[in-house]
């Protein structure tokens, strides 16, 4: 096993180091503004990597809390996002299961034309369904967004559980069903136990896509007090021309540093789940 | 014998789930069918939409034929989306492509505080993209821009003659004028890049991520055995790397279409189509139409434009995972 060269070191420092510079900087940036007074910000004349005036200050994170409906949107969000992974787990376990052990010759193309749906954007579903959404009285409700949310994330969560399934060694099930126990026994107290990190990262992945969404959102809730976070920090911290930016920033950096810690804990299992469907 | 009768219906019923060919189908029809009600039934519904004349606050229409798609076709607005969109792609996915390869190769390497590294990377994919876009959308302020703040302050050691903006006035065929500095979001080429660097910055890590596993998947072997022969460099990279590679890019390349052809978040956040309609897309536009207007009919039509894309996407997607099959 030959060690890395100290020029191929360098190199690796060399472009990732500017590359991780810009794609960081705006969190860096959300992070300064955030704990700034409006004096500081809005004099050109300071530098505005350093604090003066009053600043660093955490009046904008109280502000957020006190005098917007922040939290009102963050646990919008939370209960979406909770309700909407019990739909997709419910649909998606068996399915993925089934796909990956059960179905032969012909799952691979189920699983595919189920991956394929994934691909339709929701740009091209959103005049319809708000229609549709309208019609059944649904407008300004979060279960609008309970209902629709599934459409993405039961794709998207089945070819990937399907992925990991394939990984599960048959043996285990084998072994199993020979002490007698029934298929769904089986997958019920052998598979899912041993699954449990693919079925989180499956919970991970479809609650971010929930915090993602954006254009359903916008087009099927108008009430402030209903929003979720990935609409209500963008049209209502923003009042025409009136922009509250350090509660801006405070209100995209609280929600980014969870999602992006676990995001990293389980980027590998997500990879594996998303490349080991189909394609090795 | 008469307990042996009662038992039967139950033990059928048990055969019947332990029988993969029953099993199988009862498990997967559930997902099928939701599919089916929530993608299927309304993408029908927007096509039926696109070919009548239906309004807000109704769903049904008078059947118009292809009016819909023709009248968005005529409006110069609708064709200056449709080549934004296509710029918007090409040029992104450009980016992201140089940008993910040159990253994927040098994360492959293990060196010191590489971990790190990765988290400040992968920042841009695993925060929400609507809170990102609005803190871009600081960054590109008219006033407090910090970009141009850095453009034109001294900042580099050597005084004035090494402002920022000088030496890009020096080195690139732009001009700054350190008084009248760039209008990120407000002129309309400037916007339009913004838009597509807001775009490859989100695209960027979940590029990386995917060049990666290719990477990491490629045998030691075939390493060892590219040395023996005495590749290395450009070489080993054009002969032994690319090729192994390319189906994964390749998939990675056909999300990069699909989910930025398709995506209205960045741009409606940044500057909802404008200045004069500069970054105007398919998606803006439609939502514009369709909502905004409350031309529902058209609105679909125009959002439709997109369906030929996303249909070779799945084409070529299809026949990856065919082959993959086979080997």
């Amino acid at each position: 096993m030959a060690s890395t060269s100290l020029r191929e070191k360098l190199g690796s420092y060399l472009v990732v180091g500017p590359f991780a510079i810009v794609l960081a900087f705006p969190f860096y940036w959300m992070l300064w503004t955030a704990f700034k007074t409006d004096g500081d910000l809005y004099n050109v004349e300071n530098i505005p990597f350093s604090f003066t005036q009053g600043s660093p200050t955490s009046r904008n994170f109280t502000f957020l809390f006190t005098d917007t409906q922040y939290l009102d949107w963050l646990e919008n969000t939370a209960f979406v996002g909770a309700i909407v992974v019990v739909i997709t787990l419910v649909f998606s376990l068996p399915a993925g299961y089934a796909l990956a052990r059960l179905s032969g010759g012909w799952g691979q193309s189920v699983g595919v034309g189920i991956f394929l749906t994934y691909l339709v954007p929701p740009t091209l579903l959103f005049l319809p369904l708000s229609r549709v959404i309208s019609e059944l009285g649904l407008q300004d409700k979060l279960t609008s967004l309970i209902l629709v949310y599934p459409s993405f994330t039961v794709p998207f969560s089945t070819w990937l559980l399907m992925g990991f399934f394939k990984t599960i060694p048959r043996e285990l099930e084998d072994a199993a069903r020979v002490d007698g126990a029934s298929r769904l026994t089986t997958l019920l107290r052998v598979v899912f136990p041993i699954s449990l990190p693919g079925i989180l990262t499956v919970v991970i992945f479809s609650f971010s896509l929930v915090v993602n969404e954006f254009v359903y959102s916008l087009t099927f809730i108008s009430t402030s007090s209903e929003k979720t976070i990935s609409t209500g920090v963008f049209t209502e911290l923003i009042r025409g021309d009136v922009f509250f930016w350090q509660g801006l920033m405070a209100a995209t950096l609280i929600p980014s540093i969870p999602l992006a810690l676990l995001y990293n804990v389980f980027l590998n299992r997500f990879i594996a789940g998303f490349t080991g469907g189909a394609f090795r | 014998m008469e307990a042996a009768t009662a038992a039967r219906p139950r033990r059928r019923r048990r055969a019947f789930l332990e029988e993969r060919r029953f099993l199988a189908p009862v498990l997967i029809a559930p997902a099928c069918l939701f599919i089916a009600v929530l993608i299927a039934g309304p993408l029908l519904l927007a096509v039926y939409l696109s070919f009548s004349d239906a309004t807000a606050g109704s769903l049904t229409g008078d059947w118009v034929g292809f009016d819909n798609y023709l009248n968005a076709w005529d409006n110069p607005v609708f064709r200056k989306a449709l080549w934004n969109t296509v710029l918007f792609t090409v040029a992104s996915q450009v980016i992201v492509l140089i940008a993910a390869g040159l990253l994927a190769h040098a994360l492959i390497r293990p060196f010191r505080g590489k971990w790190i590294l990765r988290f400040l990377i992968l920042l841009p994919w695993a925060a929400p993209i609507p809170l990102g876009a609005v803190a871009w959308l600081w960054i590109y302020d008219s006033l407090f821009s910090v970009v141009n703040w850095t453009l034109v302050h001294d900042i580099l050691p050597g005084g004035g003659e090494l402002l920022p903006y000088k030496i890009v006035n020096a080195i690139t065929p732009w001009t700054i004028e350190p008084f009248d500095p760039p209008q990120w979001l407000g002129d309309p080429t400037l916007a339009l890049g913004a838009v597509i660097s807001v775009h490859a910055w989100r695209v960027i890590p979940f590029a990386t991520v995917i060049f990666l596993a290719g990477l990491a998947s490629i045998p030691k072997e075939v390493d060892d055995a590219a040395k023996v022969d005495g590749a290395t460099g450009l070489k080993k990279f054009w002969y032994v790397t690319l090729p192994l590679q390319l189906p994964i890019a390749t998939v990675a390349l056909l999300f990069g279409i699909v989910f930025t052809a398709a995506d209205m978040t960045v741009v409606y956040i940044l500057t909802r189509g404008g200045p004069f309609n500069s970054t105007q897309m398919l998606t803006t536009w439609s939502y514009q139409t369709g909502i905004n207007a409350g031309s529902l009919g058209e609105g679909a039509a125009i959002s439709l434009y997109l369906l030929p894309v996303l249909a070779a996407v799945a084409i070529l997607m299809l026949r990856f995972a065919r082959r993959s099959e086979v080997s």
